[in-house]
């Protein structure tokens, strides 16, 4: 069972991406449908059997490889951690594919697709398992070609092209120092296995590298890591661009599980990062940097599926902050709610282009709530639960991690709580600017798009409910289980606070305007949007004319890829230019080019000589002899 | 005799020599020799292939010596014997040798058409020269091997090649040349201090540090030429580009092994000083040529060069690894040689499928290939990752454990060596990227067809190598791990008698 929550979906992609092209498309979805919701049963088996039953167990397949001492085996490690994600990633994952069924029935590509999602559900399933970080890296990795596919998938398209290459490149500068502090890991505790790395932290505190802690680097280098696949500030670029996949994929990739791979990172390593307090305060100021940056771009796009891209990349800052501070239960709490509801938020609007036509700007929407009306309802559920409106999953989670930094007590800590404060303030208002001008309003699309509006299939419509009742449900449900009375009992120490952390404590004994005021800010965000989008539609363009440089550049995305294309990018490609045409051919193949060139004049001038003419041989030989004679007279004379 | 109970390595060697010699006594009607030429090359190349699995099965993975081991007298009153023999850093060479002839020979099935015979003949001699280096013990009859690798791919190139073939072919040949007259004085040398050129005595035979100096430089000359090293490294493209699709094949996957492969055999165990001393040099030409090589591979716009490049950019981390000391280092640097061996040349072959149909290497030419050619963008993207060393596939172990071992050494360094993997996914990519996705723009890419039988069957033992190796690579690293243990022991101990002795 444990072992078929992992392996299902690679048999589905198999099926799908091998033969495909033979069984014919409806085949091929059948078979990676059924292998999800094979994998969904084992999923939600584990998950109760691990975590609520609190029996973690490691299933040993083969050895990797064993060089020297570096020893890494494929393994599967089942601790409550692990199977809140595999519960998670195989549920949410199931609903998408079916979703996938109405949302691609246009597309002549279906088993590819299939067969990519169900891939990238494997390699997501094989990361959260990990039991070493090697296989972490290979799950890692293979999400990551899996995400550089699928928003590829659409090849055709220049966009898609460039934005799934750059989704590798950029989550490759943060593989980098993950691969590095791996190294560094596997040198300081001479292992990479979870069990043996969080077995030896007591030994091996003391230990150094380049005369820092090395505990400190290697969590650097593994939180870098992390930026890149969790879009955390500066290594954010790819995750706005990412949307030019397919909706599903963004649902399913860019929001509910690839993106969160770095948080889980930092919550699976917590024993390390325990004792690495540097690092830690470095994960909560980028945390909430992130919080506040992105949620400071998503007030002013336009298109749907990119606001949504900004929240996501705002609440993944919620969730490093979170950890930041050492509440990683917290974090992953988030990060489990945070999954039903954007998961919601992202059908919802794939729903919403489904019906408009494939139409994104949410400026050319308006007025179509009365025609689809349940996708209108979910679009609400969605919003609530992400602006953390009470007795919605995201009210808990939110509110939790809020008191977490409120409640660490130390400058970054109040830091991350006052931007989570003020983001907590903009994604309200982002939110309801989303729903309001899709979906009221005077019809702003032209007259042919609004006669096809209609509600979305049953085979979309029906993920969307399930996916609604987690979006109401799974925070009370859960809440005491990752965050209240029992969470020892249930992290049953698969996520370690060392003995100075006291947070899981301190996060109760806050003031009493603390909890409230995540409420009341969300409240005052959604008022601030119905006044200014549904109250006096004017004042919008107004403050966007009269702060016209500040519009622009948060529009602009506060001009980072225009930034990195100038520092990196072109550079590069001038530099390679330069290298090839100057460099390589020019100067190093110039030396052998040149010694040939020169034999080849030597050898010209020789042949020179011998003009096979008998004055000039005789010219020579009469001129040599002179010479001679007179060193020889000159010599002697000495 | 030995573990097979016949001269199995002599076999493989001269095996296909009887081959050519067999397509060269063919006469007859042109079309009808052409055609028998291919099935006997085939066939000699596939026998030689089973017979070399023997070494698979029967190889003690535990033994860190030389294994199958072949004497006979030869010019003994000069101390030169005819040795051969496999340890585990030369084994897999072999296996991978009589892996890559019968695949290219079938590549070349339908692209080569003139002089048939004769080409067939030319690969059937490279493999002789290829399987009898790796398996030489003797340092003459290695050099003779060596050198007579040259003869076939000169050949090759310049009669099969492409536009500029005559250009590409002597600058490969006088570029490897030169640097090997210089090894030959080396052998020369240690033959007039030791007595023999045999190799086994040569390792226990101790040379004081400062000629050691020395003949690491004249084994430098040739074995970076070989690799090729940066800045050694300009006559790798030309030859690819002009090169025949199955010379490439053969030049990425077996002969750029032997300069590394000759690092590992002659100058780490029998100049472990000047090794130690030259490792910071090495580092710095590996890094540059890793950073260099593969920015220089994103400018480019002939698909061949690009691969080419990107080869340049590996044997860097080859190079890296060896000269790490470490177990993990070289083991790594040997995967690597391996995986690339498999991945570049299935990638040159990936090459070679459009090549056949379109007649042209320009990227520029192609665009929305994976449209019309499902099947074979599915392999190119396969191997495109498998380059990029993405886990799971062959390149990663390899790259791995280097940047491992690298971090051993300095932080600096792996950082160096770990920057490929960014610069490696972008030039990789951007490949892929122009050649196959994009909006077809050439009506005469549209009436492309997918890969025939032919090209499935060379392809499919290489995407099931690929994968092996990425899944399950312990059962490849288990063949090196006694002998670089071994070797990796008295690297230190050699050292570390230096550093007693210097008290």
């Amino acid at each position: 069972m444990l072992v078929g929550a992992v392996f299902f979906p690679l048999l589905g992609a198999s099926i799908a991406g091998l033969f495909g092209r033979w069984i014919g498309d409806r085949a091929a979805q059948a078979a990676t449908i059924l292998c999800m919701v094979l994998a969904a049963i084992c999923g939600l088996a584990a998950f109760w059997q691990v975590a609520m039953g609190h029996a973690p167990t490691t299933i040993e397949i083969v050895t990797f490889l064993d060089v020297g001492g570096f020893e890494v085996s494929w393994a599967l490690r089942y601790d409550a951690l692990s199977a809140v994600m595999v519960g998670m990633v195989t549920l949410i994952s199931t609903l998408i594919h079916i979703y996938s069924v109405g949302y691609m029935s246009h597309d002549p590509d279906r088993p590819r697709f299939f067969a990519y999602l169900s891939l990238f559900t494997f390699m997501m399933l094989m990361l959260v398992t990990a039991d070493n970080l090697v296989q972490l890296f290979f799950g890692w990795e293979g999400v990551g070609l899996a995400s550089y596919l699928l928003i590829g998938f659409w090849y055709e398209k220049e966009s898609a092209c460039a934005a799934a290459m750059k989704a590798f490149i950029v989550n490759r500068v943060g593989d980098l120092f993950f691969m590095l502090g791996l190294a560094l890991t596997f040198w300081t505790f001479g292992s990479v296995e979870f069990s043996a790395i969080f077995g030896a932290i007591e030994q091996h505190k003391d230990a150094t590298f380049a005369g820092l802690p090395a505990y400190e680097v290697i969590c650097v280098l593994l939180f870098l890591g992390a930026c890149g696949k969790s879009a955390q500030l500066g290594l954010h670029t790819w995750l706005p661009d990412a949307m030019e996949g397919p909706t599903p994929v963004s649902a399913l990739i860019h929001a509910a599980t690839m993106v969160t791979a770095g948080v889980f990172l930092v919550a699976r390593m917590s024993p390390v990062f325990e004792w690495a307090p540097t690092a830690l305060a470095l994960v909560t100021v980028v945390g909430a940097s992130t919080a506040l940056f992105a949620a400071t771009i998503g007030c002013v796009q336009n298109d749907i599926k990119r606001i949504i891209a900004y929240s996501t990349c705002s609440q993944l800052g919620y969730m490093f902050f979170a950890a930041g501070v050492g509440a990683y239960q917290g974090a992953i709490f988030h990060l489990f709610t945070h999954a039903f509801f954007k998961a919601l938020l992202f059908l919802g609007a794939g729903s919403v282009i489904h019906a408009m036509s494939d139409e994104q700007d949410i400026r050319r929407m308006g007025g179509i709530w009365r025609k689809i009306p349940m996708t209108y309802a979910v679009m609400w559920i969605g919003s609530l639960a992400l602006a953390g409106v009470p007795f919605f999953a995201g009210y808990y989670s939110k509110d939790f991690v809020l008191e977490a930094a409120f409640a660490a007590h130390s400058a970054v800590g109040f830091y991350a709580f006052a931007a989570g404060l003020l983001a907590a303030f903009l994604t309200a208002f982002y939110s309801w600017r989303l729903i309001i001008l899709t979906f009221h309003g005077v019809p702003r699309a032209d007259h042919h798009t609004m006669e096809h509006v209609h509600e979305s299939p049953m085979s979309m419509l029906a993920p969307l409910m399930v996916l609604a009742v987690g979006a109401i449900t799974v925070g009370a449900v859960f809440k005491d289980e990752f965050i209240g009375h029992h969470w020892e009992q249930f992290w049953n120490g698969a996520i370690v606070n060392a003995p100075h952390n006291h947070i899981m404590h301190a996060v109760h004994e806050v003031p009493s305007w603390v909890p409230l005021a995540p409420t009341v800010v969300g409240l005052a965000g959604i008022a601030l949007a119905y006044i200014l989008y549904m109250l006096a539609p004017s004042i919008p363009g107004k403050l966007a004319s009269s702060f016209g440089g500040l519009y622009r550049f948060l529009l602009n995305k506060w001009y980072f890829d225009e930034l990195y294309d100038a520092i990196f990018v072109r550079p590069a490609r001038a530099l390679a230019r330069v290298l090839w045409q100057k460099v390589d051919a020019g100067m190093i193949d110039g030396v052998p080019n040149g010694a040939a060139g020169l034999a080849a004049d030597v050898a010209q001038g020789a042949v020179r000589i011998q003009t096979g003419r008998v004055a000039n041989y005789a010219f020579v030989m009469i001129a040599g002899l002179a010479i001679f004679v007179t060193v020889l007279v000159f010599g002697a004379a000495r | 005799m030995n573990a097979a109970g016949f001269p199995l390595l002599s076999l493989l060697t001269f095996l296909p020599l009887a081959g050519a010699i067999a397509i060269l006594t063919l006469r007859g009607d042109d079309k009808v020799t052409a055609e028998n030429a291919r099935w006997t090359a085939l066939w000699t190349s596939l026998i030689v292939f089973a017979l070399s699995l023997i070494l698979w099965f029967r190889f003690d993975k535990a033994d860190p010596g030389f294994q199958f081991v072949e004497r006979l007298d030869w010019l003994s009153e000069f101390g030169i014997t005819y040795h051969m023999g496999v340890d585990g850093i030369s084994v897999l060479f072999i296996l991978l040798s009589t892996l890559l002839t019968p695949i290219c020979i079938l590549a070349s099935w339908e692209s080569i058409t003139t002089r048939v015979r004769e080409y067939m003949v030319a690969f059937l001699v490279l493999e002789t020269m290829m399987v009898g280096m790796f398996a030489a013990l003797d340092f003459i009859v290695f050099y003779v091997f060596f050198e007579g690798v040259l003869i076939p791919m000169f050949l090759i190139i310049g009669v099969w090649g492409g536009k500029r073939r005559v250009y590409a072919s002597f600058k490969f040949f006088l570029y490897t040349l030169l640097g090997s007259v210089l090894m030959l004085l080396a052998i020369l040398l240690l033959w007039f201090r030791a007595g023999t050129t045999d190799i086994p005595e040569l390792m226990r035979h101790a040379i004081p540090a400062g000629l050691q100096t020395w003949i690491f430089l004249a084994f430098f000359a040739s074995f970076a030429v070989k690799v090729p090293m940066w800045p050694f490294h300009t006559w790798l493209p030309d030859a690819h580009v002009e090169a025949p699709t199955a010379g490439s094949v053969i030049l990425a996957g077996v002969l750029l092994k032997m300069g590394a492969y000759g690092f590992l055999r002659f100058s780490l165990p029998m100049l472990p000083h000047a090794s130690a001393d030259f490792a910071p040099f090495i580092y710095a030409l590996s890094i540059i040529a890793v950073v260099y090589t593969s920015l220089v591979a994103l400018a480019q716009e002939d698909m061949k060069k690009l691969i080419a490049y990107s080869s340049v950019a590996h044997m860097g981390i080859v190079t890296l690894g060896i000269f790490t000391f470490s177990v993990q280092g070289l083991s790594g640097a040997l995967y690597t040689m391996l995986s690339h061996g498999i991945v570049s040349g299935a990638l040159f072959l990936c090459v070679g499928v459009l090549y056949d149909r379109v007649h042209s290497r320009e990227i520029a030419r192609y665009g929305g290939v994976a449209k019309i050619m499902p099947a074979y963008a599915l392999v190119f993207m396969l191997f495109t990752m498998a380059s990029v060393a993405l886990p799971g596939l062959a390149g990663f172990p390899g790259e791995l454990l280097v940047i491992v071992a690298a971090w051993k050494v300095n932080g600096w360094v792996a950082f160096g060596a770990a920057m490929g993997m960014i610069l490696g996914a972008a030039y990789a990519l951007f490949l892929y990227k122009r050649v196959a996705f994009g909006r077809i723009t050439r009506d005469d890419l549209r009436g492309l067809l997918d890969m025939s039988p032919r090209e499935h069957a060379v392809f499919a033992p290489l995407v099931i190598l690929a994968v092996w190796m990425g899944v399950y690579p312990q059962s490849f690293l288990s063949f090196f791990e006694a002998s670089v243990t071994a070797l990796v022991v008295r690297h230190e101990a050699a050292l570390g008698a230096a550093r007693l002795a210097g008290m």
